[in-house]
Order: C-alpha cells, then sequence, then structure tokens
C-alpha cells in the first residue's frame, strides 16, 4: 500500500490524460510563452495585411492594427508584373499546378504504396529499400543536375515541369505503405476469392482504407508546391507561366517601401492561410496516419 | 475470372499474397519508378558523374578525374573558411538541436490533455506551414537595419541598443539569424509523428515501469517512451535532417544576395547555387552537391545507428 501511495506522486501526470491537473502547470509555464513567441509572427501577417496606408507608416512600428481595412489586398490585385501580368494570373497559375500535383502525387504514390504492401513482385524488397533511402534525399543538392535534365527533355518553360518534380514523394510513398501494412491480408485474399481483380481491390478495398494516409500526402504535397518558387525561378523564363509564390519573392525584393510592406504581407497571407485550413480539416487523419510514420 | 482460377485461389489464397509473383505489381509502380528516376535517381547520378569532370554548359563534359574534389579541399577558401564553419554550425543547431527540442515539445504536449494539447501543436507546428520565400517579407520587417524595425524599435525604445543594427547585412548576426528562423519553422512532419508515437504507447508499459521501480518523469521518459517510439524519432531524426539542409537557402532569402554579404550566412547549397548558376562551373557545383549528399547521409547513419532496429 505505501509503496503504491508512493509511486502516486509522479503518475499523477499520465501520457495523454483526460483533464486537466495541476501538476501540468510547470509543462504550461514552459509551453505558453514559447507558443507565444512561434505565434508572433503570423500574428504580426495577419496585422500587417490588414493595416491601413498610415498606419504602415507610424513610428515607431505599432504591432497591432486599429482600423482594418482590405486596401492591401486591393492593390496587390490591381497590381501587375513587369511584363504586365496581372496578378491574379499568377495565382490562377498556383491554383491548376496545385490541383494537379495533389491528384497525381496521390495517384502515384497509392498505387505504388499498394504493390510494394500487398502485392509480390521482383526487385519489391530493393525498392523499398532505395524508397527508405530515398527519404534523406535533399531535393536542393542537385538543383544542377535536376536542370540539365530537365532542359534534355525539352521542359523548360513547359507549365508541367512546375508539377512533375512533385509527384514522387519519398516521405508520401512511405507513410502510404506503412499505413497499408496495417490492412490485414485476410480482407484482400477474401475479396480476391470473391473475384475482384487487383485494380478493383485498390479501387474499393484499400482507398476507402487509407483516407487518413491520403490525407497526409494532400497536406505534405500541398506544402511543397503551393510555397514553391523553385520551379518558376529555375525551370520557367516566361512570366506569364510563373507561380503565385515565385512573384511573391519578387514582390518582396522590389517593394522595398514601406507601402510595399503591407501587400507583402497580405501577399504572406493569402499563401499562408490555405495551409493552415487544410490542415486543420486533416489534422486528426495526419495524426492518425504518422502514428504509423515510423522506420524499423 | 474463370472457375479454375477461382477454385485454385481458394484452395490456396494466403501462398499468393506471400509468394506467387504478380506482374501486375510492375504496373502499379511504374509511374512512381518513372517519376523517381528522372527526378531523384538521374539527378543524383549526373551529379556524381559531373563531379569528375568540368562542364560550363557550352561544351561537352571534360572527365578530369577528382580535381574538382581536389580544388574544393585545397584551393577554396571561401569554402573552407566560411561555408563549412557555417553549415557545421547551422546544422548541428537546426538538425539535432531543432530534433531534441521537438521532442521534448511533443513529450510534454503528450502530458496535456487533448483540447489543449491540439491548440498548442497547431500553434507550434504552423510555423513548419510556411516557407522561407513567403517569411521574406515579414523577417525583412522584423530585422529591418533602420529604426523603423520591429526588433531595432524595440530594443532602443528599452535602452539597449544606442541606434539600429543592420541585421540581415551583418556578419556577426546574420546566421544566428538564419538559425533562429530556421529553428521557429522546423516543428513540422517529424514533431508531429514523434507526439503521435508518444500518445499510441501503450500505458500497461508504464503501469509495468513503475512496479519495476522507475521513479520519475525523467527515468520514464528515457526508459520506456523512447525505447517504444524508436521507428517514430527515427523518422523524426530523417526529417530534421532533410529539412535542415532543404531550408539553408534562407540566407540568401534574408539577405538578399548571393553570396550573402561577407559569406557570412553562406551555407553548402548557397555555394553549390553560386557556382553552378552564377559562374557556370557544372562540374565544380555537382562535386559540392555530391558533398552534400555524403553529409546529410553520414548524418542519417548516426540517426540509424542510434535508432534503427538490429537487424537493418
Amino acid at each position: 500500500m505505501k509503496k503504491i501511495h508512493k509511486r502516486s506522486k509522479f503518475q499523477s501526470t499520465k501520457i495523454n490524460p483526460k483533464r486537466f491537473h495541476p501538476s501540468q502547470v510547470r509543462y504550461l509555464l514552459f509551453l505558453f510563452p514559447l507558443a507565444l513567441f512561434m505565434l508572433l509572427p503570423l500574428v504580426y501577417i495577419f496585422n500587417h495585411a490588414f493595416k491601413p496606408l498610415e498606419e504602415l507608416f507610424y513610428y515607431p512600428p505599432r504591432f497591432f492594427v486599429n482600423n482594418p481595412t482590405l486596401e492591401n489586398f486591393r492593390r496587390l490585385f490591381e497590381l501587375t508584373g513587369v511584363s504586365g501580368i496581372p496578378m491574379s494570373r499568377y495565382l490562377f497559375n498556383s491554383i491548376v499546378v496545385t490541383v494537379l500535383v495533389l491528384f497525381f502525387s496521390v495517384l502515384i504514390a497509392t498505387l505504388a504504396g499498394y504493390a510494394l504492401s500487398k502485392l509480390a513482385f521482383k526487385g519489391k524488397k530493393i525498392m523499398n529499400e532505395i524508397n527508405t533511402l530515398a527519404l534523406m534525399f535533399v531535393g536542393v543538392a542537385v538543383m544542377i543536375p535536376r536542370y540539365l535534365v530537365v532542359e534534355q527533355l525539352g521542359l523548360i518553360d513547359n507549365f508541367f515541369v512546375h508539377v512533375l518534380p512533385y509527384l514522387a514523394i519519398p516521405v508520401g510513398l512511405f507513410l502510404v505503405k506503412q499505413f497499408i501494412d496495417q490492412i490485414p491480408n485476410e480482407l484482400i485474399d477474401a475479396s480476391r476469392v470473391d473475384g475482384a481483380n487487383e485494380w478493383q481491390i485498390y479501387v474499393k478495398i484499400i482507398i476507402p482504407l487509407i483516407k487518413p494516409a491520403i490525407a497526409t500526402i494532400v497536406i505534405l504535397s500541398f506544402q511543397a508546391v503551393w510555397n514553391s518558387a523553385d520551379t518558376s525561378q529555375t525551370y520557367i523564363n516566361q512570366d506569364s507561366l510563373k507561380t503565385f509564390a515565385f512573384y511573391m519573392g519578387t514582390l518582396t525584393n522590389n517593394t522595398n517601401g514601406v507601402a510595399g510592406q503591407g501587400m507583402g504581407a497580405a501577399a504572406s497571407l493569402i499563401m499562408f492561410v490555405p495551409n493552415l485550413v487544410i490542415f486543420i480539416l486533416m489534422q486528426s487523419k495526419v495524426m492518425d496516419t504518422m502514428a504509423h510514420s515510423g522506420i524499423k | 475470372m474463370s472457375n479454375t482460377a477461382s477454385i485454385l485461389l481458394k484452395k490456396n489464397p494466403r501462398s499468393r499474397t506471400l509468394k506467387e509473383h504478380q506482374p501486375i505489381a510492375y504496373l502499379f509502380v511504374l509511374p512512381y519508378i518513372i517519376m523517381f528516376s528522372i527526378f531523384i535517381i538521374i539527378p543524383v547520378v549526373a551529379a556524381v558523374y559531373l563531379s569528375f569532370t568540368y562542364f560550363d554548359t557550352v561544351r561537352f563534359p571534360e572527365w578530369i578525374g577528382f580535381e574538382n574534389y581536389i580544388m574544393i579541399l585545397t584551393n577554396d577558401d571561401v569554402f573552407m573558411q566560411n561555408v563549412i564553419p557555417n553549415t557545421l554550425t547551422y546544422a548541428i543547431i537546426v538538425g539535432p538541436g531543432g530534433y531534441i527540442l521537438s521532442f521534448l515539445l511533443a513529450w510534454m504536449l503528450a502530458q496535456l490533455p487533448s483540447k489543449l494539447r491540439t491548440i498548442l501543436a497547431l500553434i507550434i507546428y504552423s510555423p513548419s506551414l510556411t516557407s522561407g520565400v513567403t517569411m521574406g517579407v515579414v523577417w525583412k520587417v522584423f530585422f529591418a537595419g533602420d529604426n523603423t524595425g520591429y526588433l531595432n524599435s524595440f530594443l532602443i525604445n528599452l535602452g539597449l541598443a544606442v541606434e539600429p543594427i543592420v541585421w540581415l547585412q551583418s556578419q556577426d548576426y546574420l546566421l544566428t539569424i538564419m538559425i533562429v528562423v530556421t529553428l521557429w519553422s522546423s516543428m513540422g512532419v517529424g514533431f508531429l509523428a514523434m507526439l503521435a508515437g508518444i500518445l499510441n504507447v501503450n500505458t500497461e508499459l508504464y503501469e509495468a515501469g513503475y512496479i519495476d521501480g522507475i521513479k520519475n518523469k525523467f527515468q520514464e521518459m528515457i526508459y520506456i517512451t523512447i525505447p517504444t517510439i524508436k521507428p517514430q524519432m527515427l523518422f523524426g531524426a530523417v526529417m530534421a535532417i532533410v529539412g535542415t539542409f532543404a531550408s539553408s537557402g534562407i540566407g540568401v532569402a534574408l539577405s538578399g544576395s548571393n553570396p550573402t554579404p561577407q559569406y557570412a550566412g553562406q551555407l553548402i547549397v548557397n555555394h553549390i547555387e553560386f557556382f553552378g548558376f552564377n559562374k557556370y562551373e557544372m562540374g565544380y557545383a555537382a562535386a559540392l552537391s555530391v558533398i552534400l549528399l555524403l553529409v546529410v547521409y553520414m548524418f542519417s547513419r548516426v540517426a540509424f545507428s542510434l535508432f534503427g532496429s538490429k537487424n537493418e
């Protein structure tokens, strides 16, 4: 009895507790200030984006907005690029590119993930190993040979060069494969017995069961492609084919004036909010996938 | 499917999933293999090949053996005096440092009730949704070199600084700012994986641990939590390493120039870009790429030897 009493002292804080307990305060003392610090730049974008011109000029600078206005967004949308291309064009390009990447990266990763997890074929083991190795791959390291490959394929100034580099994501395939590993083989065998072919099994059994993993690839791909200015910068010379993320970069480099800061913040907000919304909508599914993310 | 086939299958359905060769699988993996080859395998192989050549993009690559590597190690002052020290400082603080921080944060969050935890986790994760480019505008105002900058104005108001500091062009501060900014946005996928891992540890393991004489939260973390979530720890480590090197263009984004002022924030990625796209010395840049890939690989090996399972 004594022993149990002694233990309960530190056991009172449990992993994943049901309710608040005073012993959690020590973690909050650390987490709250940190969260505040993490939030600061994001709160800044929100405030700056809605500041009217005269507030942007305040000295000393003020953090919070007094009279919020949509003026920065209006000026941003009216602004045209160097070669007379309206901003909406860049936004449109980004949306098309993102939708294409999301659809095809999910398709490619789930197809391959199913085969790597549940089908038998020669080279499967080595492919799994290569993919695990490729988790460590850093794209920027090979930007130059990548450029040469794209050039050889005649893809310079081709719109699809925004899409293609983002279709094979080792992390995405890895997570999907780990997730499919959890599906019992009996379920698949049973449908084979019922006469389903591999394609039908993929569409009718695998896809519905791995929605959490799909949500995760959607988030990872979205983040990678929506935020990326690299493809526009490296492979595209024609202004009308560039994306919003690239345009943002030029905006922040060329408009050093105070008025430009407001527009810059508005553009940052346009970049950031879709990321946040998608993640909030899918966060429980992502956590579900992440539970299976371990490398064994 | 014909009758005979389904009878055959019924007889021994298990062997099909486990042993029998299924050629259709190649169709399933083909799209991935094609994309993977074009954008990952071929560039890596090309980098290795080009690293042994002199290549200015105009003439055909000329084989020069190890000359690029020798040049890098013996004749590239910027590489030795700036790029290597900067990259090491940056990589060690942001990589292992950021990794330990994200594990500790995940662990602390796991001690909180679900609603509070979700909100805090979202706040801590959300910076990783931004990218260097989109945040450029924010950091430039935060760290602006005149007294309209938030940090300068703040320090001057507090009396900590007499005149504004030109943060982003400064040899003394650029690297530190890069590290802070990258750490800020580094609680990403790996952080989520470790959080999910900790939350899924079977509570009976802890009960058993208490009986075996675990005395405090620290021992609980070292002897139960970490060994149980080793696979997630490894995934998190690999993501931390990759994230560190992938985001290392930040110095150029902040200072607005490559090379960065006095090479203060010059990392190996910037060095590659500078030689490749500014000087058109593709072979030399490729050799730097190979070195970078090797460095990333070595970091990952360390992670694997710490957290990998023995039969790996």
